[in-house]
C-alpha cells in the first residue's frame, strides 16, 4: 500500500489509475462477457468500489489487477442474485469461478493486445456510424468521460450519453462482441479502426465547425489511439504511416495558432514552435512505414509530405518538387480531386504559380469540390503570387462564403478586403 | 502533459546494481509504457564515478569528475511521460518504486516528478 502522510489518496489519483486501465480492464471484460455494455458497467461498478474504499485504503499495490478482480466478482455476484442468470454471467462464472486472483489478471494481461484490438474492432463495427464509431472509441478504447467527449465535440453531455447508450444497443443487437472476425474481416477492420482514428485527429486538428480552430484533446487522444495501434499491428506499415502522419502534423499544433486564436498558416509560422518530440517520433515512425512497404499507402504518403515540411530549417528550403510528386502518388491512389488541389498548391510552389493555376482549372466544376473552400482560396494565392490581386481578392470572399469555420472565414475575409 | 521522473537514491549505501527480477520487471513496465504511448523516453545512469560535475561559482567554470561524494541523492534512471495529468504521471512513479519495492528488497529513494516545458 502507497503510504499517504500529508494527504489521503485523492480523487484525482484515483481518476488517474482508472485513466491508465480502463482500456485493457474494459477490453478484459469484453472477452469474458462478450457485451460491451455490460463490460462498461461491471467496470463503471468497479470504478465506484475504488472511489468508495480506496481513499481511506489508499491505492493498492497493483490496481490494475484490484479493479478487473472486483469487476469480475460484481459480474459473478450479479449472475447469482439472480434466479435463472443468462448465458453471459454464465459465461462468466464458468470461466473465471467464484475466487479470481492475481494470477487471472496477470493470464489476463497475456491476451491484452488481442483484448485491445478486439475493443477497437468492436467499437468501429460496421453497423454503426462513423459518429457512433468516433464516440465509443473515445469512450470505451480512450477512457475519456461523457463529459469530456462532449466538450470535445461541443455538444451536450445527454447527447454523447444518448448516441452512447444507442451505439452499444445497435452493437448488442448485432452481437458485434460475440464476433471472431476472419483474417481477411480484420484486414478490413482494421482499416476502418484507421479512418476512425483519423477523423478523430482531423476533427481536432480543423474543426469542421465552431468558434476554435483545434480541439487538442482530440489530437492527442487520436494520438495516443495511433501508437496503441502501432503495439497491436505493428506489421502494418500504414499503422505506422498514420501514427506519423499524426505525430508530424501535431508537432506543429503550438505554431498554428496565434494568441488571439488566429490561424497561422504553415509558411508564415515559427518553426521554432515545432515540438521536436512529435517531429522525431513522426519521422522514425516513418521510417519504419518505408521499411515494411515500399509502396507507401495513404496515411504514409501524406506523412511523407509532413515529412518534408518538418525537414525543411526554413519555408524557403521546402522541397517542393518532392511533395508534388508525394501528391501525385496520393491523387493516383485516392483519385481524390482534394488532394489535386494540394498538388496544385505543391506545384505553385515547385514550379511556379502557373503550374498550379493550370491543374486548378482541371479540376474547377467538379462536383466533388463545390462548396470546397480551399478551391477558391488556393486559387487567390497563386492569383496573388502572378499580381492578379482584383482576381485573387474576389476568390477569397467566393472561399469566405464556402467555410464553416468561424476563424477561418475571418481569416479569408480579411484576405478579401486586404489592400493591393 | 509531458513529465521528467528522476528516480534517486543514495549512492553510498551499499546495495550493489539492481536485481536481474528488478530489470526484467522495469523492462516489462517500458513496454507497457510504450505500448500504451505514455513512455516517451528512459534511461538507465551509470554511477556517478562514470560522470564529472561542471560547476560555475564566483566567476570560475570548472569540471571535477565523479564519484559526487557529497552529494546526498543522486539521479539513478530518468523516464519521460506523456500523460493527461500530473495525478496520472504521479501513479506512474508510485508503480516504478513498487517495482523496487518488489524486487529490490531494502532499497529505498524517491521518485522526482517535473512537468516538462512545451512549444
Amino acid at each position: 500500500m502507497i503510504e499517504c502522510v500529508t494527504d489521503p489518496t485523492t480523487h484525482e489519483a484515483i481518476e488517474a489509475v482508472w485513466q491508465l486501465e480502463s482500456t485493457r480492464l474494459i477490453a478484459g471484460l469484453v472477452r469474458m462477457v462478450r457485451d460491451v455494455g455490460l463490460a462498461e458497467d461491471l467496470a463503471q461498478d468497479a470504478l465506484v468500489a475504488a472511489l468508495a474504499q480506496w481513499p481511506q485504503a489508499g491505492v493498492p499495490d497493483n490496481p490494475g489487477a484490484w479493479l478487473m478482480t472486483t469487476a469480475k466478482r460484481r459480474g459473478v455476484d450479479q449472475f447469482r442474485r439472480r434466479e435463472r442468470g443468462d448465458q453471459i454471467y454464465a459465461a462468466i462464472a464458468h470461466a473465471q469461478g467464484s475466487d479470481v486472483s492475481d494470477e487471472d489478471f496477470l493470464a489476463a494481461i497475456d491476451h491484452v493486445e488481442d483484448d485491445v484490438l478486439r475493443l477497437m474492432f468492436v467499437c468501429c463495427h460496421p453497423v454503426l456510424t462513423p459518429e457512433a464509431q468516433c464516440t465509443l472509441t473515445l469512450k470505451l478504447v480512450g477512457g475519456l468521460s461523457t463529459r469530456e467527449i462532449a466538450r470535445a465535440y461541443l455538444t451536450t453531455e445527454a447527447t454523447v450519453a444518448q448516441r452512447v447508450v444507442r451505439a452499444k444497443r445497435t452493437l448488442s443487437e448485432a452481437g458485434a462482441a460475440l464476433e471472431e472476425p476472419t483474417e481477411a474481416e480484420r484486414g478490413l477492420r482494421l482499416t476502418t479502426v484507421l479512418s476512425v482514428i483519423y477523423l478523430l485527429f482531423n476533427e481536432g486538428y480543423s474543426a469542421t465547425a465552431g468558434s476554435e480552430w483545434m480541439r487538442p484533446t482530440l489530437c492527442r487522444e487520436a494520438i495516443r489511439l495511433g501508437r496503441i495501434l502501432v503495439s497491436l499491428a505493428p506489421r502494418l506499415s500504414e499503422v505506422h504511416g498514420l501514427s506519423a502522419l499524426m505525430e508530424l502534423q501535431s508537432s506543429r499544433l503550438a505554431a498554428r495558432v496565434a494568441e488571439d486564436g488566429r490561424p497561422i498558416l504553415l509558411l508564415d509560422q515559427d518553426r521554432s514552435q515545432w515540438d521536436p518530440v512529435h517531429i522525431a517520433r513522426g519521422l522514425a515512425a516513418l521510417e519504419r512505414a518505408e521499411a515494411l512497404e515500399s509502396e507507401l499507402g495513404p496515411y504514409a504518403l501524406q506523412g511523407a509530405i509532413a515529412a518534408c515540411h518538418a525537414r525543411a530549417e526554413t519555408a524557403e528550403t521546402t522541397d517542393w518538387v518532392r511533395i508534388a510528386e508525394l501528391y501525385e502518388r496520393l491523387a493516383g491512389l485516392t483519385g481524390s480531386p482534394v488532394v489535386e488541389v494540394n498538388r496544385a498548391v505543391a506545384l505553385g510552389m515547385a514550379y511556379g504559380p502557373e503550374a498550379g493555376l493550370s491543374l486548378l482549372d482541371q479540376l474547377e466544376g467538379l462536383p466533388a469540390l463545390s462548396g470546397y473552400h480551399l478551391l477558391p482560396s488556393v486559387r487567390g494565392d497563386l492569383l496573388n503570387k502572378l499580381g492578379r490581386h482584383e482576381e485573387a481578392r474576389s476568390e477569397f470572399a467566393r472561399a469566405a462564403t464556402m467555410t464553416q469555420n468561424e476563424r477561418e472565414r475571418k481569416l479569408l475575409l480579411d484576405r478579401a478586403r486586404a489592400p493591393i | 502533459m509531458r513529465f521528467m521522473t528522476m528516480v534517486k537514491f543514495d549512492e553510498s549505501l551499499p546495495m550493489g546494481p539492481p536485481t536481474p527480477e528488478l530489470m526484467q520487471a522495469m523492462g516489462d513496465f517500458a513496454a507497457e509504457g510504450a505500448r500504451n504511448g505514455t513512455l516517451i523516453d528512459q534511461g538507465g545512469l551509470l554511477p556517478s564515478a562514470a560522470g564529472a560535475i561542471v560547476s560555475l561559482a564566483d566567476g570560475t567554470i570548472k569540471a571535477v569528475d565523479g564519484p559526487f561524494a557529497e552529494a546526498k541523492e543522486l539521479v539513478g534512471g530518468y523516464a519521460v511521460l506523456e500523460v493527461r495529468s500530473k495525478a496520472e504521471a504521479v501513479e506512474l512513479a508510485r508503480r516504478l518504486l513498487q517495482l523496487h519495492k518488489d524486487h529490490w528488497p531494502g532499497w529505498e529513494g524517491s521518485c522526482e516528478v517535473r512537468q516538462l516545458g512545451e512549444p
